[in-house]
């Protein structure tokens, strides 16, 4: 990773912090409805990633806690804000919200809802690019939670079974939405996990972009060349709630503290002014440039959309027109 | 036309789909090197290969869901479940992601993956082997859910569910593989919508699907030959999107209506076509729909017991008679 990829690397994942964080806002004003699952704190893990693979190229899907990541496979940022608005030019035309972003033309095939629920889709897709004979791999993103379902090791087995071209990146952030891993997991080194399915995997500091990327590299690069799945555990910590109806009483502040002095975003910024590439004037000016961005381009394009007319309730649950509804389209 | 058994017109379309379009696969557990419990995909793994003809672990959720994932990218999964009660196993993959990934995408996915289950009571299967679980299933929106009665309807509802956008549910009956009936020797397409009318008549409209339908038609000669009363037999293969207007048009013919299930009343087929009858056309009757249903019981093994809980033609016979006061 050369200089000029980290200051962008820095730009995006700033970004991603302040639409997250303007998104907590939104939400407090009662401008997003529902359940909102914000990445704050976890951006290396995404982006460290995604750096090493090819978005837009590769398949991306992951869970509820998905902005970030449709962000960076390539989704406009704006139409995943007016997704949140609920809005007709919203990525899932306001019909999904903030745990159902989908952008299929740029491969970002969804946020999942069920914890562990996008485990066997992964291996699908899988599936279907090795039929294909394409090289694309699937990048499966998910919280250590979810590896208490029985997806993840139906999928696990199924993927190593046939070898299929997927890679399963675990965001240990430590908690299933309130209760911390020791008291829901037996084991919690995630990567040990996998042994018992002969698939190769890691553990990372998911903290420091430049450790998740290299690691991210070795892992598309197994996947990739056709050797099978490869399963990525990256040790993170998320800043706000499990989602915002979570008071968030269940961790200490001293475990906060701690956390938030290895910052995904300072640490990559601290890094770049003692490397002398950048300035604190630098990066202040980014900054700016980038809450005005959210505000006039990203919040200003959500607030101004229509919202879906009550004529297209029904639109979208079946096929429109399919000829073979009717027994043939000959 | 050829009279073929139901299992070989379900093998007939696997057969011709496979070869009609290379990203057709088929799924499921035994249905490969071991032929398929019911047969239907009986050889398809010599000719079609192990990419294309895949042995799954037991692991329902599991290879449903990659089944799903695999048809997001357009291949064509044909899902065998051993039988409806694993089939449970998989309603978290097929009623969460299968049925509202179009919906919650905004239309930008779909899953066209077809899942077949065999349903129903047998011989002495006993609770967990024996469940009818279509109620279910008919309810979610975003799936389709046909139910064929015979040889022709079974080769035709799978060709064209593998070919439909639409993630399709196929109910079939573990006593029906063996059933024998015509298939056009041409290649034929069954709509996934309607209804047919089995057996014309004037006098009471029975609705029947899959395995009622016989128990219908059963009783329909019973009926006319002993009590000179003319039924009209309605099969109801497409549960969802059910068929509304055929229901309607049958009933506005004999102003009675009879609905017969395998399962267990509450909340079932029953319930819901006499609620559409009530719906559009209610002052057509002549005296209250009636549904003939099964005991609300886990089915039992002893084979009295599994008998006693579940209809059958005769039940039916009894039923329009005390209707017509004979």
């Amino acid at each position: 990773m050369n200089v000029a990829d980290k200051k962008r690397l820095l730009r995006e994942m700033l970004f991603a912090r302040r639409f997250e964080e303007r998104c907590y806002e939104a939400y407090v004003e009662r401008k997003i409805g529902g359940f909102l699952h914000l990445y704050s704190g976890e951006e290396a893990c995404a982006f460290g990633v995604l750096e090493a693979a090819k978005p837009g190229h590769d398949y991306v899907v992951t869970s509820y806690r998905d902005h970030v990541h449709a962000i960076k496979a390539g989704a406009d940022p704006r139409k995943v804000m007016a997704e949140l608005y609920a809005r007709e030019t919203g990525s899932s035309k306001g019909r999904g919200g903030s745990m159902h972003i989908f952008d299929v033309e740029h491969r970002f095939m969804g946020g999942y809802a069920l914890v562990g629920g996008p485990f066997p889709l992964a291996a699908g897709m899988a599936k279907a690019v090795k039929m294909k004979g394409g090289d694309e791999i699937v990048v499966c993103f998910l919280g250590d939670a979810a590896n208490n379902q029985g997806t993840f090791h139906e999928s696990l087995n199924m993927a190593k079974l046939w070898d299929l071209p997927v890679l399963y990146v675990c965001e240990n952030n430590l908690y299933g939405i309130g209760t911390r891993i020791d008291r829901s997991t037996a084991v919690i080194d995630q990567y040990k996990r996998v042994s018992g399915y002969n698939i190769p995997s890691a553990q990372e500091d998911g903290q420091d972009v430049e450790k998740v990327y290299q690691a991210a590299q070795k892992a598309v690069k197994h996947v990739r060349s056709g050797k099978g799945p490869y399963f990525l555990e990256l040790m993170t910590y998320r800043y706000r709630g499990h989602s915002m109806s979570d008071s968030n009483a269940y961790r200490s502040k001293t475990e906060e503290r701690m956390w938030s002095r290895r910052d995904p975003v300072i640490m990559l910024r601290d890094r770049l002014i003692e490397a002398g590439e950048i300035t604190r004037d630098d990066y202040k000016n980014m900054d700016t440039e980038i809450l005005d961005e959210i505000e006039n381009e990203v919040i200003a394009f959500a607030e101004s959309s229509p919202e879906p007319r009550v004529e297209e309730l029904e639109k979208y649950i079946l096929a429109e027109n399919d000829p073979w509804v009717y027994g043939g389209g000959r | 036309m050829a009279e073929i058994m139901y299992w070989e017109a379900l093998r007939r379309a696997h057969d011709e789909e496979m070869a009609n379009d290379p990203l057709v696969i088929v799924m499921g557990e035994d249905i490969g090197v071991a032929g398929g419990t019911y047969k239907a995909t009986q050889g398809l793994f010599d000719k079609y290969g192990p990419e294309r003809v895949i042995d799954t672990p037991i692991s329902e959720n599991g290879y449903t869901g990659l089944g799903i994932g695999a048809s997001f990218l357009g291949v064509r999964p044909i899902i065998e479940i051993m039988s409806v009660n694993f089939a449970w196993l998989a309603m978290d993959q097929l009623f969460n992601s299968a049925a509202k990934v179009r919906y919650m995408s905004g239309g930008q996915l779909q899953a066209p993956v077809v899942v077949r289950s065999a349903g129903g009571t047998a011989h002495q299967l006993g609770a967990q082997h024996s469940a009818r679980m279509e109620k279910v299933f008919m309810g979610i929106a975003g799936l389709r859910v046909v139910t064929p009665s015979n040889p022709r309807q079974a080769y035709g509802l799978l060709k064209s569910a593998v070919r439909c956008n639409d993630p399709v549910y196929i109910n079939e009956h573990e006593l029906m593989y063996n059933l024998k009936g015509e298939v056009p020797d041409e290649e034929y397409f069954h709509p996934l919508v309607g209804s047919e009318v089995a057996r014309e008549g004037s006098d009471v409209s029975l609705f029947g699907y899959n395995i009622s339908v016989h128990w219908c038609l059963q009783a329909a000669e019973t009926l006319s030959k002993q009590f000179g009363i003319e039924a009209e037999v309605i099969d109801l293969y497409a549960l969802s999107p059910i068929d509304r207007a055929g229901i309607v048009s049958s009933v506005r013919k004999t102003h009675r209506a009879v609905v017969v299930e395998e399962a267990e009343a509450p909340v079932g087929v029953g319930a819901e076509v006499i609620a559409i009858i009530n719906e559009e056309c209610f002052f057509e009757l002549d005296t209250a729909p009636q549904r003939v249903s099964a005991v609300n019981v886990p089915i039992p093994y002893n084979h009295t017991l599994e008998k006693a809980a579940i209809p059958n033609a005769g039940d039916v016979v009894e039923r329009v008679r005390r209707m017509f006061g004979k």
